[in-house]
């Protein structure tokens, strides 16, 4: 055997093994059990095929053999400053800013899919129309995939503070897409022979991925906050999509099969996730929500009634069951150990207390279940909603921390804009106690009639100071009940 | 031998099916609790991308190419490497209550052994 077949062989055999790791490690991530062991073996078969990738060496074409020393010498170079510096980043990041940090990690997928497309097609190494044409559709995901979630990494970041509109945005982001697949077209129409007579090819390839990626920028522009995990998520299945159609056109089925898994389990995910918010996917990406429509005031009846944070920490203690309700408020606060703490408490009196958790809750579907991980809570006191709901009506106080549009009744109302939405039935519980800072709205910028029941309480002040009081009123209690 | 992979249209096809309905299946069934978690992981696994940046790399004969070459390695291993790290560190939070004082007996056991002994 020459030292060819030998490299083709050893990275054939690692790459099917770094398959079935992909996927048995996928599936070990359904249960919290073995859901870390389930990433290490994942890991373990993105090892074994990045170490094999250096066998490629033995297989490359002639023109690229007198540069191969160079090209190692990158590769080895590009692979420990991108992976050290994405390493750094991602155990250095902050719990809260996790949904954006992902967004980061998926554009880059993206723009590696867009320039594995790009050394092709400007080497013309692609074979037959249907490979050309693959390349330059993955390459279309791939770099729309790359701005966008760099859009979308700026928005949860902060930097780019409000959504973008301008009238008829939707025909315009159109008519660019409808641009750059007309240069895509006219790409594939050229290279097959026909000699250009607008433009020399590279110049071409130049102009197609430019508008591609200012249509990502285009597309992920007007939409709110609110909706980037919906958002962050379709990117993530393009990205898995993109790498899926480039492992074709290299012949590489590991590339093929980790992509096209991803492509599909990330599209469940972004159907999943828009289900909870009960809105439809194309209702995120073209419907400006949460823009600046007027809603009626309406006639709500009661008003609001605040009340001492220590008060309402010692009515819990005397309470038989708590459920609590954690919000973005509680994070952005930083107020999760706090309220941990607090629950300790709560239990150590033979309060039962649960957590309940909206499918929306946080940045991120499952992001309040990490953060409430991330300050010790055990994952069998967290419910989700369909789990829980039914509960309310026989619990004794529900807790709502920097929570709003997941408990608001009006979506119970036909005339109300987010009618439909599944809601934590916070308000049939005997006492309710919102923590809140202010008398602000939520992201939906809906009146939330559950802050003026009878049964509702209003505590104002930042999640963690307002945990802390409930603590010491708590705490105040037990040494006196000691002496 | 030869040990090249020569994949056509159709084979891809298949290949492309089977991934997407395995993809569909096993998220289907992971729980709620986990979906960050999830987003993450299969984030990281598009990283596999890194592999197929090192063959654009390896392959680059002009300075254009290994530019590109190793701007998608750059990226890739970014993907990779930052994926895994933020997923690992998301779930070895999950614990229950359950290991939380099972891993309080244990450590006791610990701390007493070196006293019996």
């Amino acid at each position: 055997m020459t030292m060819t077949s030998i490299a083709q062989l050893t990275i054939g055999v690692t790459d099917l093994a770094a398959a079935l790791l992909f996927l048995y490690g996928l599936k070990r991530m359904s249960s919290p059990v073995t859901a870390p062991s389930g990433i290490f073996v994942a890991g373990l078969g993105m090892l074994v095929a990045v170490l094999a990738s250096f066998l490629y060496v033995f297989d490359v074409s002639a023109a690229a053999k007198p540069h191969l020393m160079v090209n190692v010498g990158l590769g080895v170079l590009a692979l420990v400053v991108g992976g050290g510096f994405a390493w750094w980043g991602g155990k250095k990041v902050a719990m809260t800013a996790m949904p954006q940090m992902v967004a980061l990690y998926n554009g880059m997928g993206g723009g590696a899919a867009g320039a594995i497309a790009a050394t092709e097609l400007f080497g013309n190494k692609t074979q037959g129309t249907t490979q050309l044409v693959v390349t330059m559709l993955g390459a279309l995901i791939g770099a729309i995939s790359l701005s966008g979630s760099l859009i979308a990494w700026a928005k949860l970041e902060g930097v780019i503070k409000r959504p973008l509109r301008i009238r008829g945005q939707q025909y315009f982001n159109i008519l660019v897409l409808l641009g750059t697949l007309t240069v895509a077209g006219y790409l594939v129409y050229v290279t097959r022979g026909v000699s250009s007579q607008l433009l020399p090819i590279p110049q071409l390839i130049y102009l197609f991925f430019g508008c591609a990626l200012i249509y990502g920028i285009l597309m992920t522009l007007p939409i709110g906050g609110a909706d980037m995990p919906v958002v962050i998520s379709i990117y993530n299945a393009a990205t898995g999509l993109a790498v899926g159609l480039e492992g074709f056109v290299i012949g590489n089925p590991a590339l093929m099969i980790a992509g096209m898994v991803v492509g599909a389990a990330g599209t469940l995910l972004t159907l999943l996730m828009a289900q909870a918010m009960n809105r439809s996917v194309a209702n995120v990406l073209f419907t400006n929500f949460g823009g600046a429509q007027k809603h009626k005031a309406g006639h709500i009846k009661g008003s609001l009634k605040p009340t001492a944070a220590a008060d309402a920490g010692i009515f819990m203690r005397y309470a038989k069951s708590v459920i609590i309700i954690p919000g973005y408020g509680l994070a952005a606060a930083q107020g999760q150990q706090k309220l941990y703490e607090f629950v300790k408490l709560l239990r150590a009196a033979d309060v039962s207390v649960k957590f309940a958790i909206h499918p929306v809750a946080g940045r991120m579907p499952g992001q309040m279940d990490v953060l409430l991980a991330e300050a010790g809570v055990p994952y069998d006191l967290i419910f989700q909603l369909d789990d829980i709901n039914e509960e309310f009506k026989t619990t004794d106080v529900a807790l709502v921390i920097g929570a709003n549009d997941v408990v608001n009744p009006a979506a119970r109302t036909k005339s109300s804009p987010i009618f439909g939405m599944p809601i934590l039935n916070a308000d049939q519980a005997k006492q309710v106690y919102v923590v809140k800072r202010g008398q602000g709205k939520g992201y939906a910028d809906i009146v939330n009639p559950l802050f003026y029941a009878d049964n509702c309480n209003m505590v104002y002040g930042d999640a963690a100071a307002v945990l802390t009081m409930m603590i010491e009123a708590v705490r105040g209690l037990g040494a006196k009940a000691a002496a | 031998m030869d040990f090249s992979i020569q994949i056509t249209g159709f084979v891809a096809l298949y290949i492309f099916m089977l991934a997407a309905f395995a993809g569909w299946v096993i998220i289907g069934h992971v729980p709620a609790i986990l979906h960050t978690p999830l987003m993450s992981g299969s984030n990281f696994v598009h990283g596999i991308v890194v592999v197929g940046g090192m063959f654009a790399l390896l392959n680059a004969s002009t300075m254009q190419e290994q530019a590109i070459g190793f701007f998608a390695v750059l990226l890739g291993a970014g993907n990779a490497a930052g994926g895994y790290a933020v997923t690992d560190r998301m779930l070895a939070m999950f614990q229950t209550s359950g290991h939380e004082t099972h891993r309080g007996k244990h450590g006791h056991a610990k701390s007493s052994r070196p006293k019996a002994v």
